[in-house]
């Protein structure tokens, strides 16, 4: 049986397709997913956190990472749902209306699934009925929403307004980011949380649904 | 480098202008519009706040063009029009500013990541090529990369913004990182000043970012590792939102207090980014008489 430290290296270096060979002999070996995922590539990811804290890693490490982890959760994960366990949780994430940058919004998606979150990506300019549907429909336990322009800040308090006045507010945990954003700013329209950066969003979001 | 930008820095720093989508929406642009399509449409509008810059002392104005390329402009359906409002966008620069300013034409970001593979080299050299080709032909005297965030996407647009044989200014924004001393991927000034300087940018320079202050040592780590002059245009702070109205806290006064200190580290050209407007191109000149 391969040392398990492996996968944690090959994430922390990116190395996507040594995470998927590990994942997959482990697997066959019948190492329990869960076991896979909770001991060796979520500590995995939280190293990645420290080190981009600790000016260690940046943006391009971030990617890298995150997507050496997603391809090994694409073999994790329909055994998970196989044997009836859920992913961590369920976000629906997009740029708010009026706003179309993505960049921010793409790498918070690519860290939340890394995660281990199941991400629904609603994309740019995402109207609040467009968040309201992924709640009622989708069963979003998180709605997380991106701006980049000061102008479009405000989309984001219409759209905790919408989520009240469709009665599915109680149900979802609000999570906002961005370059203008501020912890203020999220307290001021009634958000849950705010994250600074992309790694933080993936420890908020699990706080938020009390996983950490 | 051209005669007339070797003289034109001989007389000392050089002041520049402010923001243009802040001024832009003051005017009524709204929210979630691109402000290029403006040069188009409300052509009067855009003049107007490049004669307000030039009436405050600039010596150089950019141009309403920051996003005018096919990338940027697909997402409002205009992609087809890129040339048009990028040529258009120095015309009316250049008549605002007549003789007693100079016109460098803004080039901004794609928006897409290489990195991520939404997009591709080839697919942004073409953009910026036929962007930067279009802003000479409005008759720009300069042309400025700004606002980048990702070095590669930086050198591929200094390439083809150099195919037009105009003197090439490209500034980064530093807002990363513990100390946000460091790009978005991570780049230090020294590592961008020493690969902009083997590309053959003509100017070096540092945008947008998280306020004055902090641009100074960025200005000055810029300026140690190049023979380049520096271009340095730092926003007004990190705007807040008070009762559903975006202010930026930094005042002009605020601001100017801070451009002896980006003199003394080497600044060549001074100016504002986000959240700065005429006030703080009058404050900034009012600075430098009296130093």
């Amino acid at each position: 049986m391969q040392d398990l430290k492996a996968l944690s290296d090959a994430i922390l270096t990116g190395d996507a397709k040594t995470a998927r060979d590990i994942t997959e002999k482990a697997l066959a070996a019948g190492v329990d997913p869960l076991v896979l995922v909770n001991e060796h590539m979520i500590p995995a990811m939280a190293e990645v956190g420290r080190r981009y804290e600790c000016n260690e890693y940046f943006v391009p490490e971030l990617l890298i990472s995150a997507r050496a982890m997603k391809s090994s959760l694409e073999l994790i994960r329909p055994l998970l749902v196989a044997s009836g366990r859920e992913p961590a949780g369920r976000v629906a994430i997009g740029t708010v209306k009026g706003d179309l940058h993505d960049i921010g919004k793409n790498l918070v998606a690519a860290m939340l699934e890394g995660g281990g979150f199941e991400v629904i990506d609603l994309g740019v300019n995402v109207a609040p009925e467009q968040f309201v549907n992924a709640v009622r429909e989708k069963n979003a336990q998180i709605v997380a929403m991106s701006a980049l322009l000061t102008t479009t800040m405000p989309s984001m308090k219409t759209t905790i307004e919408a989520l009240q006045a469709a009665g599915v507010r109680n149900k979802v945990k609000v999570l906002i980011g961005g370059a203008p954003i501020t912890q203020r700013y999220a307290d001021e329209i009634g958000a849950d949380g705010y994250s600074e950066n992309a790694p933080g969003a993936v420890t908020l979001a699990r706080r938020a649904l009390s996983l950490a | 480098m051209p005669e007339w930008l070797t003289q034109l820095l001989t007389a000392g720093p050089v002041v520049t202008d402010g923001a243009w989508g802040t001024e832009l929406q003051a005017r009524g642009l709204p929210a979630g519009e691109i402000p290029d399509a403006w040069n188009l449409t409300r052509p009067e509008r855009v003049a107007e706040v490049a004669r307000a810059y030039v009436a405050a002392g600039s010596r150089v104005i950019l141009t309403n063009t920051f996003g005018a390329n096919r990338l940027r402009l697909a997402g409002h359906g205009l992609a087809d029009r890129a040339a048009e409002i990028a040529r258009r966008g120095v015309e009316l620069s250049k008549q605002a500013a007549g003789t007693r300013a100079r016109v460098f034409a803004s080039i901004g970001p794609s928006g897409r990541m290489l990195l991520t593979g939404e997009t591709t080299a080839a697919e942004l050299t073409d953009a910026f090529t036929e962007q930067a080709q279009a802003l000479a032909e409005g008759g720009a005297d300069a042309l400025v990369i700004e606002t980048m965030s990702d070095l590669e996407e930086a050198k591929l647009a200094l390439a083809a913004a150099q195919t037009t044989g105009l003197p090439v200014v490209v500034c980064m924004v530093f807002d990363s990182g513990r100390d946000k001393d460091r790009t978005l991927m991570g780049a230090t000034p020294e590592q961008v000043a020493r690969e902009l300087t083997a590309a053959g940018a003509d100017v070096i320079g540092a945008n947008c970012g998280v306020g004055i202050e902090r641009y100074v040592s960025v200005c000055r780590r810029l300026q140690a590792a190049t023979d380049r002059p520096i271009w340095i245009k730092p926003n007004a702070g990190l705007p807040v939102l008070e009762c559903g109205r975006v202010v930026y806290h930094t005042t002009p006064e605020e601001f100017a207090r801070h451009v002896p200190e980006l003199v003394a580290a080497g600044a060549s050209f001074i100016g504002g980014c986000c959240g700065t407007n005429p006030d703080f191109i009058r404050a900034v000149c009012a600075r430098l008489i009296s130093a």
